[in-house]
């Protein structure tokens, strides 16, 4: 008898098991055969052949390095002047040490750290020394304006990989550091070095070349670099006009981004509690009150950030406001939701008691509700605002502004990446230092020990 | 012994009213900060802005209406564009779906060195803990940008973009869940000689599944809205339709498109709510 009974038991077991263990053997197929499908829909296997390598090598180069330009046109060969990354206004007024120029042979000379040389003729541009070969190029052009690889035409095959030999164009890149492009027109050598160069104070700053302890210490120095203004007005005049790190709109723009956030946010929790309180039944007793304000956070919720904002973008044009509106009534109706559930939830017991005392229906919620749901409300709006300073970088980028368009705008001009990078270690640092001050802030007001930190 | 009392109440009071003013004099604070950060703010915005707050503010509903107006013009046809621009929303879908799955098996990994219990080693669990918070501060857009750039237009720099930031997020959320996991059954099993898999399996997994089931649904939510945006900016999927069309400015089909999102992201919500409420027991 007893024996029977357990004997079922353990049968129904071993059968509830396999069942169990049915279901586990097809959902994980299922889900192999869903994560093949979609591996080969996007095509992660195509990833190394769309990566573009040769931009991806260029952006990490120039997030931290700088490149100097050394420009020849063929037809004034006695020209030959140097530019910082290119830059109309930024050339060099004495020539850089690593510059020789010879006037008897009439040849200028580029040196690199690892000991290569381009040397410019007026005629023909040499390569010399370069750790890779120990051959010398020469790069002349035709009769008809064509350059050319001396004793290589019509056998461009042999060049070294490195060299690349068109019609119109010979393009040579020993390394990352040094680059050549010959054109019928001119040659341009760029010459690659490490670093942020003019991050403090811009090419054509009085201040040029200054380091930032250099500029602090300026800042206390009596003697003043120009007689008419103080140096401490000087250095934050300058540092804040650079023209190749544009950090007065950069870091406004960071402001801004900033301010959509937090001004969002408060709006959002200032408009979105009392309308919890009217939502919540055991607070507001006329249910037609509530449906309409439920329906009303859903709409809120529902319409997503990214079409409330190209609405407010038609209506107050690209700017603050319409980042900060289209946080707020997002998160209005999402904040609305949560707080008017968790009002929901509080414990009567508070509230009967309040009541006891012949407190009216104020003081009833005063006291009886909102003790209880004022952590929940204060740590919500803060995982809130942290998301948000996300939201509003992307909410930028569509058209808001703030830091989102610039970083799209420094991007799309495909040079600046320097100023791509600096950006975007701006916005890293300013989300962690929001996540950490929102985490302070809940552990002060909520007393809550975050165990994680 | 009365006066003594009578002291005692005094000290009491006395202290009652210092804490009572010293609340006031908080919420005073906070609510004065709360005023000057409100009007400040608003004053900077209403300087910066390329439109005045209440010119905007008037016409606010201008471009819905303006929308529904031609949506109504084009003689209510947008029930047909809204099947045209079904296949845009599933393959959003798809592409949200897969990358917060890729996204949650990329934090699991991460998670298991991130929590304390399980590794005991602290240089680890902080070096992962800091790497999933570097993973998580890049707004998704930031990086899908950047590797839209070196990679062309497509699908898959959103993918990646949303797989690195749900790492992050998620591996956050995990770690904690699995810190927070009761210890009595994994010492019960250990008091019985479990190896350590057998108490992982038995003991850590039945408490943290149902959680990390109902987190990753919490974001897949949030990256269907994710990817949404990164279509926007020329990841494909319904946002790429979505700013096609406003660009050429078809009302009806705007329309239909908004439609769609909001219907998704509404039924989502939903979905999402009901399945977690299963999951974790309680119906919120």
């Amino acid at each position: 008898m007893n024996y029977a009974i357990t004997h079922d038991i353990s049968n129904e077991v071993e059968i509830k098991h396999k069942k169990h263990i049915r279901i586990l053997i097809i959902s994980a197929c299922v889900f192999l055969i869903y994560l093949i499908g979609s591996i080969i829909h996007f095509n992660l296997p195509g990833l190394a052949k769309k990566w573009n390598n040769d931009r991806a090598s260029m952006f990490m180069l120039d997030i931290y390095a700088h490149k100097d330009h050394i420009k020849m046109n063929w037809k004034e060969p006695e020209k030959i002047d140097v530019r910082f990354e290119g830059g109309y206004r930024e050339v060099y007024k004495q020539d850089p040490s690593w510059l020789i120029r010879d006037n008897q042979k009439k040849s200028t000379t580029v040196n690199f750290e690892n000991g290569g040389k381009f040397v410019f003729f007026p005629n023909r541009v040499e390569m010399r020394n370069f750790p890779k070969t120990k051959e010398t190029f020469v790069f002349k052009l035709n009769q008809e304006g064509k350059p050319y690889v001396e004793n290589y035409v019509g056998k461009e095959e042999l060049l070294p990989s490195w060299m690349r030999a068109t019609e119109n164009k010979v393009e040579v890149r020993p390394s990352l550091y040094e680059r050549l492009q010959v054109y019928g027109s001119k040659v341009e050598v760029h010459r690659y070095e490490l670093g942020w160069k003019y991050f403090w104070f811009d090419f054509n700053s009085p201040l040029e070349g200054k380091g930032f302890f250099e500029g602090i210490a300026l800042m206390f120095d009596k003697n003043r670099v120009d007689p008419e203004i103080s140096n401490f007005n000087l250095v934050i005049k300058e540092f804040w006009g650079n023209e190749i790190w544009h950090h007065d709109t950069v870091l406004f723009a960071m402001v801004e981004t900033l301010l959509m956030a937090i001004l969002g946010t408060l709006i959002a929790s200032i408009v979105g509690l009392p309308l919890a309180f009217l939502a919540a039944y055991n607070v507001t007793p006329l249910s037609s009150i509530r449906f309409f304000l439920r329906r009303l956070f859903d709409m809120l919720r529902g319409i997503d950030m990214l079409i409330w904002s190209l609405i407010f973008l038609r209506a107050f044009g690209p700017g603050l406001f319409t980042g900060i509106f289209a946080i707020a009534f997002t998160d209005t109706g999402t904040l609305g939701k949560l707080m008017s559930e968790a009002i929901e939830n509080t414990d009567k017991k508070d509230k009967e008691g309040i009541q006891s005392t012949g407190a009216n229906k104020v003081l009833q919620h005063r006291f009886g509700i909102i003790p209880q749901i004022m952590p929940i409300f204060i740590s919500q709006s803060l995982y809130y605002l942290e998301s948000n300073t996300r939201a509003a970088v992307i909410i930028g980028a569509m058209g808001a502004g703030g830091i989102g368009l610039h970083f799209l705008g420094a991007l799309m001009t495909g040079n600046d990446f320097e100023n791509v990078a600096y950006m975007a270690i701006l916005v890293l640092i300013a989300v962690m230092c929001i996540d950490t001050m929102s985490a302070k802030l809940r552990r002060l007001l909520i007393g809550i020990e975050d165990k994680n930190n | 012994m009365n006066s003594d009392f009578a002291l005692g109440f005094d000290t009491i009071e006395k202290n009652l009213k210092a804490m009572a003013f010293k609340r006031l004099l908080y919420s005073l604070i906070s609510i004065l900060a709360v005023i000057f950060l409100l009007s400040s703010g608003l004053t900077i915005a209403e300087n910066n802005n390329a439109g005045s707050f209440e010119r905007g503010i008037s016409k606010f509903f201008d471009y819905p209406v303006d929308l529904f107006k031609e949506a109504f013009e084009s003689g209510w046809r947008w029930y047909a564009y809204v099947f045209k621009y079904l296949p845009d929303l599933i393959s959003t879908i798809n592409m949200a779906f897969f990358s917060t799955l890729f996204g949650a098996i990329f934090a699991l990994l991460l998670s298991l060195f991130a929590s304390k219990n399980l590794i005991k080693n602290p240089y680890i669990v902080t070096f992962a803990r800091r790497t999933m918070d570097i993973l998580r501060s890049f707004p998704e857009l930031v990086i899908a940008m950047i590797f839209l750039y070196l990679m062309g237009k497509s699908e898959l720099p959103a993918v990646i973009a949303i797989v690195i930031h749900t790492a992050g997020a998620l591996g956050k959320l995990f770690s904690e869940a699995i810190e927070n996991a009761d210890s009595k059954p994994i010492e019960g099993l250990q008091s019985c000689g479990a190896r350590w898999w057998a108490r992982i399996r038995f003991a850590v997994i039945p408490q943290v599944v149902p959680l990390f089931i109902s987190y990753t649904l919490l974001r897949l939510e949030i990256n269907v809205r994710a990817s949404t945006i990164l279509g926007f900016v020329g990841a494909g999927g319904i946002g790429e339709a979505l700013s096609a069309v406003i660009q050429f400015r078809y009302g009806d089909e705007i329309i239909a498109i908004m439609f769609l999102l909001v219907v998704t992201i509404i039924s989502l919500d939903y979905f999402s709510r009901f399945l977690r409420g299963r999951l974790i027991g309680d119906n919120k």
